[in-house]
């Protein structure tokens, strides 16, 4: 029963995600990977994964796992209800003093039971004018344990202005949510080197912002 | 069977008759050209043809569920395409009320006084209570940065996408003497007109064009095809005359102002289209690009129609 209302839950997520933005997929030239591998995107809104989610082909959907904080989802029934049944999310502790668990083993224990995961490496929603906040060395930390995971670099465009922070109703506007090619871990990259070269990566697929002209 | 049903059924086997036509052309090119590799006139051609199909099709649903359909219909449209232009405009934080309302209150509102066939707030909901509201509702935040642009543009996404083309729909509600219960023939007349006067446009440019007639603007237009498109596009018009309650001439006169207007309409959007930087409006309808693309033409026409109609031809 509660499968059930979770599987509706998640049909209804997608389809209301589909409806006000009409968001569009742009593939990457070389496919997706179809093994696990980890998709990481920029992070503006709530609802930045649900629409990661939504457009991935079925197949791939279903083994894609967000990842998110946990204390934000463990706050209520129905928040937990959504974060666990429903999204089916990797729920980790943010804050480092009051850790039970290690996020990075989390993570790892996903991708070995066959799971993606969507993480967003700024580690917070941007809210500043800047496109992308310094990442955070997860993502690091994890491809340094998993070395031969494919990293899926997603440019999600427009979803903040279509719920900014604070407001209750969305604006309907389409969003576009842009794969790159899969990325590895280079031998022997340092943290900062690596960490650099995937926010290149991702901000490589940001569209040109509206009204440059051309 | 009344006259209004048959002429409908006469209409939609023409509809089918070109599209067949088209589709036809389409695999002949598809076999002679695109056999070898892959061609992108010829793949860009059919996906047209095929978009074809499905709009003409879900009109004619639209046309047979009666005018609830067809407000339904164009309610879809005029949000479609209001998501594409707002999509594309300066809006700020600030603008979120403003914005959440000219899509859940000012269009739906619009809608339905079109239901209610008040003509007398219909015609000036938009463009003066919208045009006032809107700037209140933006300003209570205190944001002054680009305030008249992003106003502005709001404003314009208002009335090009909600009150230009609910003017469509709207000629359901004009009584004209003589012509009760057909004037649901009176949208197939304008969109019929207006579209093939598009597509005329373009085969004849393909055809037949050398001169460009707004480089600036849009690299296609010619002088060619806007000079054939125009002349057989309102021969058109004039000859389906049997479905408008005018004559031979008055149709072919509107046909001529309709064309006109859609081909300058199609020119300013893609002015707005240069000015933010991309080539289509958004990605609904393959091959055609976003729904504005397609509905260019109709919003410049639809209200001149319209009025032209209501003015010399309706008793309301």
């Amino acid at each position: 029963m509660k499968i059930m209302i979770a599987e509706f839950a998640a049909a209804a997520f997608v389809l209301f995600a589909r409806a006000i933005t009409a968001v569009r997929a742009i593939w990457p030239e070389h496919g997706l990977p179809s093994r696990p591998c980890v998709y990481f995107a920029n992070h503006s809104s709530h609802g930045d994964f649900v629409l990661v989610w939504a457009v991935l082909p079925p197949r791939l959907r279903k083994q894609a796992r967000p990842v998110a904080g946990a204390e934000y989802w463990l706050k209520s029934k129905v928040s937990t209800f959504i974060g666990r049944d429903v999204f089916n999310a990797v729920l980790i502790e943010r804050e480092r003093e009051k850790r039970t668990q290690d996020p990075i083993a989390l993570m790892t224990t996903a991708i070995d039971d066959g799971s993606s995961l969507i993480l967003f490496p700024e580690g917070t929603r941007n809210q500043t004018d800047a496109r992308l906040l310094p990442f955070k060395s997860g993502l690091f930390h994890l491809i340094s344990a998993r070395p031969d995971v494919d990293l899926v670099p997603v440019w999600i465009n427009n979803l903040n202005r279509v719920m900014p922070k604070g407001e209750i109703v969305p604006i309907p506007l389409i969003c576009t949510v842009t794969f790159g090619d899969a990325l590895r871990i280079a031998p022997n990259e340092g943290k900062d080197a690596f960490l650099e070269r995937m926010q290149a990566a991702l901000l490589a697929l940001a569209p040109k912002p509206l009204g440059s002209g051309e | 069977m009344n006259t209004a049903s048959s002429d409908l059924l006469t209409l939609v086997f023409g509809i089918f008759g070109v599209l067949i036509f088209a589709s036809a052309i389409g695999y002949v090119l598809q076999r002679r050209f695109a056999a070898t590799g892959p061609n992108d006139a010829v793949e860009n051609l059919n996906a047209r043809i095929k978009a074809w199909w499905v709009m003409v099709i879900l009109i004619g649903i639209a046309f047979i569920a009666g005018r609830a359909g067809v407000l339904i219909l164009f309610a879809f449209c005029s949000f479609a395409a209001l998501r594409e232009f707002v999509t594309l405009i300066n809006t700020r934080r600030a603008d979120h009320w403003a914005l959440a309302s000219a899509f859940f209150i000012v269009l739906p509102i619009q809608y339905y006084l079109l239901w209610a066939e008040e003509y007398g707030i219909f015609a000036i909901f938009i463009p003066v209570y919208a045009f006032l509201l809107m700037p209140i509702i933006s300003v209570l935040r205190g944001d002054t940065e680009r305030f008249l642009i992003r106003i502005a543009e709001v404003q314009w996404a208002l009335m090009i996408c909600v009150f230009c083309a609910s003017h469509v729909p709207a000629l359901l509600t004009l009584t004209i003497p003589g012509y009760e219960g057909r004037n649901v023939l009176l949208i197939a007349f304008l969109v019929i007109v207006v579209q093939l006067s598009d597509v005329l446009q373009y085969v004849w440019g393909k055809l037949f064009g050398r001169t460009k007639i707004a480089p600036n603007l849009s690299p296609s237009k010619t002088v060619e095809g806007f000079v054939g498109g125009v002349i057989s596009a309102t021969l058109i018009g004039a000859s389906l005359w049997w479905i408008t309650p005018f004559t031979p001439f008055q149709a072919g006169v509107l046909a001529f102002i309709i064309t006109i207007m859609g081909f300058f309409g199609g020119l300013v959007l893609s002015a707005v289209k240069r000015d933010r930087g991309v080539k289509d409006w958004g990605n609904l309808i393959e091959g055609h690009g976003g729904l504005i693309d397609r509905l260019d033409s109709v919003v410049f026409s639809a209200p001149i129609f319209f009025h032209i109609v209501r003015y010399w031809w309706s008793l309301s």
